[in-house]
């Protein structure tokens, strides 16, 4: 049987700190959804996060939580990770955190095939800090440090990481938040490092400058631009112009870095034994 | 009989060794010299006892992934020198306020910046005490022998463990590499302290109350006792609490209270040939070698010198030059620096008839027992 939401999560720590109408939570519902479908126990898991609105997700989660510095919850929870490895670790992170001050140690725990699942909240901004442009934010959009467009293209995250050896990669929205909580669940199940970027509205710092006047805007722009990977197949050049891609890129199989780690400490402590 | 094992050992392997005594089971790091023989003897020897070592991407992340593995119960250590042990700071400052037990060994080089790679220097003093951001509170040890670099790391560990706090062991290039005949202490002749554990049920549990020494319990994730940790301001249930301003000052204050309360274990010093002198030598690390020496080649001139040895350097031992302050006439603190310590020391001696003279040198050599003994015939 289903467990209920709320049972995941620290009711006497409400109200959260999110502007009205944020995606930040919608996101976070769709992580606890997951969790709570998959059955995991609370103790078993670990909740990391950094800096940003998007880090502030783990305080309201009944599991074991722990907030980082700025950029760096994966290196944290690599460490944890190492020394834990039966529990399962989640980082959630947000577009500046992870793609931005965090983006080199995005790559090397990619690289290294660690069995942690990162949920990258791509709201595309700085929120926290009032709405300055991030490595994700699209070229000729406005932000508080940019008041005539950001003259810097953007990173393609899911395209990053899959190019840095993640063997789950996938991407969502908070419109489309069944289809997120489904991507998630099977990241949560990989054996490996998985990635799911979750696509979120930021009305306060990004909405209201981009002509995107409410947070239900933001959602239909959403549902307007994402197309899943099987439709784009099939569209037109035409069809697809403006849009971004929703689905499964990446789900292989690779060996998982504490996996060798463990058997090549197993060898190492034999061998000690056999030259006593 | 003794079964003490003898070994003609290098400073840094001194420091892996005495790791794995403590029972450091995870190492995190980022090649740099000098200090790079300590993370590669741990590459080797951490498997073989079921530990972990990480080379990470940078010093960031393996300070990160330190602090990640202590909150996952391991007793955990790195080891940099100048230009990482400055990018390592800010997680620094975050496991000083989450109250997470952390070893950081900063074998010291000349700098600023990439300065004299990879001559020795004692430039970074007050980056091991003020490097991160705002005021908290630190422990840095720093040995002078091979064999203090040993006990000084074991305790380390320990200091790190009974207050969770980061540890500073701050060696330099000259002991780093040094290497000197040691007696390898038996198993279970050092003491080994683990960090202290919740005796209270989950319910009841509070996972910043601390207790009567200022130190808050620890419990594994996974146990029933699900809490979180952040770095903002935070109150006794570990939750954030940023406009609460009462607690903001209490908080700061026990992380200062529960290193305070500990100082007479804390602060280590020695005292050699001291008792008759009306000059004293304040010295520390590689630099204390050469003091040592010229307190001898002075006594057999007939000069009354003794020397301090300072192998605490944060909390800053006032105590011992407060001893003398009547008895000495000169304190004489040599640095390869332009006076990091001695700044404390005039400081703490501002209101005594003790004269302090700096003797500073900065160019990657060290300071020798003939220029102490000339700065001795100086003063006196
Ligand atoms: C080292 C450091 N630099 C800067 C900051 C200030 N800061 C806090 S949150 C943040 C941006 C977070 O943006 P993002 O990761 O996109 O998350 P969001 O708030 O949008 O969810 C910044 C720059 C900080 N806390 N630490
Ligand atoms: S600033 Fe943006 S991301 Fe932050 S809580 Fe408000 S709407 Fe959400």
């Amino acid at each position: 049987m289903a467990t209920h939401v709320s049972e995941y999560l620290r009711l006497d720590k409400m109200p959260h700190i999110w502007c009205p109408g944020c995606g930040t939570g919608i996101i976070l519902g769709a992580v606890v959804r997951a969790i709570a479908k998959l059955g995991y126990k609370r103790d078993d898991v670990v909740v990391v996060t950094g800096i940003g609105c998007s880090s502030r997700t783990n305080a309201i989660i009944d599991f074991n939580t722990f907030q980082t510095t700025h950029g760096r919850a994966l290196s944290f929870a690599t460490g944890f990770k190492m020394a834990r490895p039966e529990m399962k670790v989640i980082v959630i992170t947000g577009d500046g955190d992870g793609s931005g001050i965090g983006g080199n140690h995005l790559i090397h725990t990619a690289r290294r095939n660690i069995d942690i699942t990162t949920i990258l909240v791509n709201n595309g901004i700085y929120g926290m800090t009032g709405g300055q442009y991030s490595p994700l934010t699209p070229r000729g959009c406005i932000a508080s440090t940019a008041a005539t467009g950001t003259m810097e293209p953007c990173f393609d995250m899911c395209e990053l990481v899959k190019a840095a050896g993640a063997t789950y990669v996938a991407r969502g929205t908070a419109y489309h938040a069944t289809m997120l909580e489904q991507l998630i669940a099977k990241a949560l199940e990989h054996h490996g490092f998985s990635f799911v970027e979750g696509i979120a509205q930021c009305p306060i710092g990004f909405g209201r400058r981009n002509n995107q006047k409410t947070p239900v805007d933001m959602l239909n722009w959403q549902k307007d631009h994402a197309i899943t990977i099987a439709a784009a197949a099939k569209a037109s050049p035409e069809e697809l112009a403006g849009k971004f891609l929703i689905g499964e890129f990446v789900n292989k199989e690779a060996p998982e870095f504490s996996d060798v780690y463990w058997e090549a400490s197993r060898k190492a402590q034999q061998k000690v034994k056999e030259a006593r | 009989m003794s079964k003490r094992e003898v070994r003609l050992m290098q400073g840094n392997e001194a420091c892996a060794e005495a790791a794995l005594y403590a029972g450091v089971k995870f190492f995190a790091g980022y090649p740099i010299t000098p200090a790079t023989e300590i993370m590669e003897i741990l590459s080797r020897k951490l498997p073989q006892v079921g530990g972990v070592f990480l080379q990470m991407e940078d010093e960031i992340s393996s300070m990160a992934a330190v602090i990640g593995a202590s909150i996952g119960g391991l007793k955990s250590l790195t080891a940099t020198s100048g230009p990482g042990f400055t990018l390592k700071q800010e997680n620094i400052g975050y496991a000083a306020m989450v109250e997470i037990p952390c070893v950081i060994v900063d074998v010291q080089r000349g700098g600023p910046s990439t300065g004299l790679p990879t001559l020795p220097a004692q430039m970074d003093v007050m980056q091991a005490r003020w490097g991160t951001h705002g005021d908290h509170p630190i422990v840095v040890l720093c040995p002078s022998t091979v064999y203090e670099y040993y006990t000084l790391t074991v305790q380390a560990v320990n200091f790190a463990e009974m207050l969770r706090t980061p540890v500073i062991v701050l060696s330099d290039a000259i002991v780093g590499h040094l290497r000197e005949k040691v007696v390898l202490p038996e198993l279970g002749e050092l003491k080994i302290v683990n960090r202290k554990m919740t005796t209270v049920a989950p319910k009841d549990f509070l996972p910043y109350k601390a207790d009567e020494d200022g130190v808050p319990p620890f419990v594994n994730y996974g146990t029933g006792y699900r809490y979180h940790i952040t770095s903002n301001n935070h109150d006794e249930g570990g939750f954030p609490a940023t406009n609460n301003h009462q607690i903001a000052d209490s908080l700061l204050r026990r992380l200062h209270d529960k290193v305070e309360k500990r100082r007479s274990e804390i602060v280590i010093t020695e005292e050699i040939m001291t008792e008759d002198a009306d000059v004293i030598i304040f010295a520390y690390g590689c630099t204390a070698r050469s003091a040592y020496s010229a307190v001898e080649e002075a006594r057999k001139k007939g000069m009354k010198v003794g020397l301090i040895k300072a192998l605490t350097l944060w909390p800053f031992p006032f105590e011992v030059l407060l001893k003398y302050s009547k008895q000495a006439k000169h304190v004489i603190v040599p640095e390869m620096n332009l006076g990091q310590l001695a700044g404390e020391v005039e400081r703490t001696l501002k209101d005594c008839p003790v004269k302090v003279t700096r003797l500073n040198r900065i160019d990657g050599r060290m300071i020798t027992p003939e220029q102490i003994v000339s700065t001795i015939s100086e003063v006196i």
